[in-house]
């Protein structure tokens, strides 16, 4: 793939004569304009986060089909079919290039990708799921006609025996080997019939998905070695910094500008840290008013969010001010801390005003040793997180179902049950970002108080 | 138990020929396209007295096995895996590289024993079996069997008494042997519906709205007709009520069980009935209760039948059939402990057969004595027939021996042909 400066896009010769799901499977030989290797990628980025939030949710298959579907056509629709195809094709390789520099994004990606073909596929009618089978190189041949008519009572009382109480019998049924399929031979999962297994197009699913997943998982660890040796150094001007930005872009309202709802002055901040921060920055807070220090990935993280959630830039210098001298002295605090902190606010050095981190971004953060940042949910041991929600006053009741998304590492999911259990109401939009609570948490507080007499 | 002199009669009826051309499957070194180094790739292994066990033992040929045999004077022989390379000779070969020893090729096979079901049979437990609780392994043999060819399509199977209170089964077609431990453990699974162990009392659960085919097949054409007839008749079931406790807690509804544990226990005592009569008395009433009450939990809708299977269904010991490398007790073994002959058993009339009736070493030693057979067994003797052990090397020649090695050779010759069309169609100057 060949990235070029905005030129005239030569047309393609290289679509493949039509497999509705491209199966990734080698690089795609056009030339990308540099503008569209990001736009295309954040619109992919969009579906699986969306996909990332369906399962989250614990939404069933055929909800996640609807979902898929929604989210496909909402950001990688094109009138132009062969566009669209581009479009599909380049940004699952641009992601590739990004979502393969550490196990931790490998996963993720493998996994969201995995599940979007996995419903795409589904998606699909029995002919075009015939023809991705038959990309795959997998020779198993359909049922159909007299042959399926022979077998629909039986495939019926399959049906029935793994629970579903109408025979329904699919449209599209394959006879494969039974020795290809062990694991729906050892469950019963299959009609079988003089050596043949009788799968049905929706358990076959499992079988192609396999193969997708296992080449995906390959695939990326050959692009990690590509970037680690050649690509990150010799784009670093240009594709590195778009990669590595990626992989943290939030695709949320960035909160850089503070709203009405959320000015803040320094007198209120520590009653407004107590009753409407989130776990993670009360605990930077805590620490800071403890400690009278932060080391650098705290400052950021508490930093940036307070000047989210309306801190102004002198409130803001005054308030870590106040703090660090206690321990470095004014002196000090000039020289070394006052001049990030004013970075912060874009009014020095490249003068970017940098927007507070999303959750998704804590969450990958590394905090070590003296390190206070990250997400809680994820970084704290069991005893301490039982301990600070706690402290937040939660009972232990509410305290098990947040411990249970922890266990299962969702941890956005738990945070949003602890701010549920806080407020007393439910948080339907799930919470991704730490000034997102606190605005919801100041709105539903706001509608509590009565207003100031006139 | 058994004595030296006789197990050598044991030693010397012992069918060398027809065991090696089976084991050959047709590589007898007289078409081109033949393996003749096949059989001496198979592993044997020899129990010798006091328990002594000697593996990976193998042979070139039916002599060499018969002379080893009579040398060794092993009481039990068992049959192993056709391996990558002699297992005789396995040291000579690394385990990395592309000269592993491993096995490569090895029949399905089935071990049913029926100490398995000592919970559900009542005449006899342990090593013991007798006319009553025999019938279990019929119905398994009959279960297992159709399945094997209608389900899975084998061609090639052979089973087998173990001598004392079980069966074998061998599936020999080329795509069994071929099959990887996976494979075959999914098949094991497919069979498995007995789940049982002391902490559980439903050791059947029967999920769904209804049976897999396989299940529902085996159910109607088999296991229903002898839980009602053949095995009330011989081990009444519901008879005394710690018989009955034990099938009244396969109910997982409390009030159904007490309902039913009123009932008869009120007509315990009143009754002029059989035992056998009684029993199925209570199975109707038992069935009728189950089916107006079925509704109240998921649990309940296939009860009736998960009592029926938790009596009746095949229990196959499951690890002998996961791994390639499993030993086996070669048919026509002598058992040391009962002197039975492990001889074959026709599925196909399996109702027949009777282990109490087969040939015992000392029987077998009589009718020599008597001048009533030969010693050995030749090869196509046609006399063999009305010898005690003639009638099952007969049955084992024609029934199974003859069709298998047929398909072999065409198979070998099929395949000679395919590979040498190929390198007619291809050649390098």
């Amino acid at each position: 793939m060949e990235v070029i400066r905005s030129q005239k896009r030569t047309p393609s010769n290289d679509t493949v004569s039509n497999p509705k799901i491209p199966l990734y499977l080698t690089a795609p030989q056009m030339e990308v304009r540099l503008e569209e290797f990001e736009l295309f990628a954040i619109d992919r980025l969009r579906v699986l986060k969306g996909v990332s939030d369906g399962l989250a949710r614990g939404r069933n298959p055929k909800e996640m089909d609807d979902l898929v579907d929604t989210l496909w056509k909402e950001h990688m629709r094109d009138p132009d079919a062969s566009v669209m195809l581009n479009k599909d094709i380049i940004s699952h390789f641009v992601l590739r290039l990004v979502y393969c520099r550490s196990d931790e994004l490998k996963k993720w990606f493998l996994s969201m990708e995995t599940a979007l073909f996995r419903h795409r596929f589904r998606l699909q009618n029995f002919e075009a799921q015939r023809a991705i089978v038959g990309e795959f190189g997998l020779p198993y041949k359909a049922v159909t006609g007299a042959e399926l008519e022979g077998l629909k009572e039986r495939l019926g009382q399959v049906v029935r025996s793994l629970g579903q109480i109408s025979p329904t019998v699919e449209a599209v049924y394959y006879k494969v080997p039974f020795e290809e399929v062990p694991d729906l031979v050892a469950s019963r999962r299959v009609l079988i019939q003089k050596g043949f297994a009788f799968v049905a197009g929706s358990q076959l699913v499992s079988l192609v998905v396999t193969q997708f997943r296992s080449h995906i998982s390959k695939a990326l660890i050959l692009t990690n070695r590509k970037w680690t040796t050649t690509i990150r150094e010799r784009e670093k001007d240009r594709l590195t910094p778009i990669v590595e930005a990626l992989s943290t872009s939030y695709l949320g309202p960035d909160y850089s500008q503070s709203t009405e709802y959320a000015e803040i002055s320094l007198k209120d901040i520590d009653q407004v840290a107590k009753s409407s921060f989130p776990l993670c920055m009360r605990h930077l807070f805590e620490k800071v008013r403890e400690d009278h220090h932060l080391k650098h990935g705290g400052r950021m993280q508490l930093g940036l969010f307070l000047k989210g959630v309306g801190l102004k830039l002198d409130d803001a210098l005054a308030f870590w001010r106040a703090e660090f001298t206690k321990k470095v002295g004014s002196e000090r605090f000039d020289k070394e801390y006052a001049y990030s902190i004013r970075h912060n606010y874009g009014k020095e050095g490249k003068r970017t005003d940098y927007t507070p981190y999303a959750c998704q971004k804590i969450i990958l953060s590394a905090p070590g040793a003296g390190d206070h940042h990250g997400c809680p949910y994820r970084h704290f041991s069991e005893d301490n997180l039982r301990a600070a929600l706690g402290r937040m006053g939660l009972s232990s009741r509410g305290m098990e179902g947040v411990m249970d998304q922890v266990r299962n590492k969702h941890y956005q999911l738990a945070c949003t049950m602890t701010f549920e259990a806080v407020y007393g109401t439910s948080c339907d939009a799930g919470i991704n970002h730490p000034n997102q609570y606190f605005e919801e948490s100041q709105k539903i507080l706001k509608s509590k108080t009565p207003p100031a007499p006139v | 138990m058994f004595i030296t002199s006789e197990f050598t009669t044991a030693r010397n009826l012992f069918p060398y020929n027809d065991i090696h051309k089976w084991l050959s499957y047709g590589h007898d070194g007289k078409h081109p396209g033949c393996d003749e180094y096949y059989f001496g790739r198979r592993e044997f292994s020899f129990t010798l007295e006091n328990d002594v066990y000697l593996r990976y033992k193998s042979f070139k040929s039916a002599s060499a096995l018969e002379h080893a045999i009579k040398s060794c004077f092993p009481y039990k022989i068992d049959i192993g895996a056709v391996y990558s390379v002699d297992p005789d000779k396995r040291h000579a070969y690394s385990q990395t590289g592309t000269n592993v020893f491993t096995p490569v090729e090895r029949e399905l096979v089935f071990d049913i024993d029926i100490t398995d079901y000592d919970d559900v049979r009542y005449c006899c437990s342990g090593a013991d079996v007798c006319s009553k609780c025999w019938p279990l392994m019929t119905v398994a043999i009959k279960v297992i069997h159709t399945s094997l060819k209608e389900d899975f399509g084998f061609k090639h199977i052979l089973w087998v008494f173990s001598g004392r209170r079980g069966v074998h089964c061998w599936v020999c077609d080329p795509k069994a042997r071929r099959m990887t431990n996976e494979q075959r453990s999914a098949v094991a699974e497919y069979f498995r519906v007995y789940k049982g162990n002391e902490n559980n009392a439903r050791k059947v659960a029967l999920m769904g709205y209804s049976l897999h085919p396989f299940l529902a097949r085996s159910y109607v054409d088999f296991l229903k007709g002898f839980f009602e007839g053949e095995l009330q008749a011989n081990q009444s079931i519901f008879s005394t009520k710690d018989k009955y406790d034990k099938i009244l807690e396969m109910i997982s509804y409390e009030d159904i069980q007490s309902e039913l544990r009123e009932k008869w226990e009120k007509s315990a005592n009143r009754s002029s009935l059989s035992e056998e009569a009684i029993s199925l008395v209570r199975w109707e009433q038992l069935k009728n209760t189950l089916q107006s009450k079925k509704h109240k939990a998921p649990t309940l809708r296939m009860c009736v039948e998960e009592i029926v299977f938790t009596f009746t269904y095949p229990r196959i010991d499951l690890e002998v059939s996961k791994q390639m490398n499993h030993l086996l007790k070669a048919p026509f073994c002598v058992h040391p402990k009962t002197g039975r002959v492990c001889v074959p058993i026709d599925p196909n009339n399996c109702d027949e057969f009777d282990p109490l009736a087969v040939p015992t070493l000392s029987q077998l030693i009589e009718e020599i004595n008597s001048g009533g057979s030969k010693m050995g067994v030749d090869d196509d003797d046609d006399d063999t027939d009305s010898s005690l052990l003639g009638k099952s090397i007969k049955f084992f020649r024609s029934s199974f021996l003859g069709p298998l090695l047929k398909s072999c050779k065409e198979e070998i010759e099929n395949s000679y042909k395919t590979k040498i069309g190929k390198s007619k169609d291809s050649f390098s100057w």
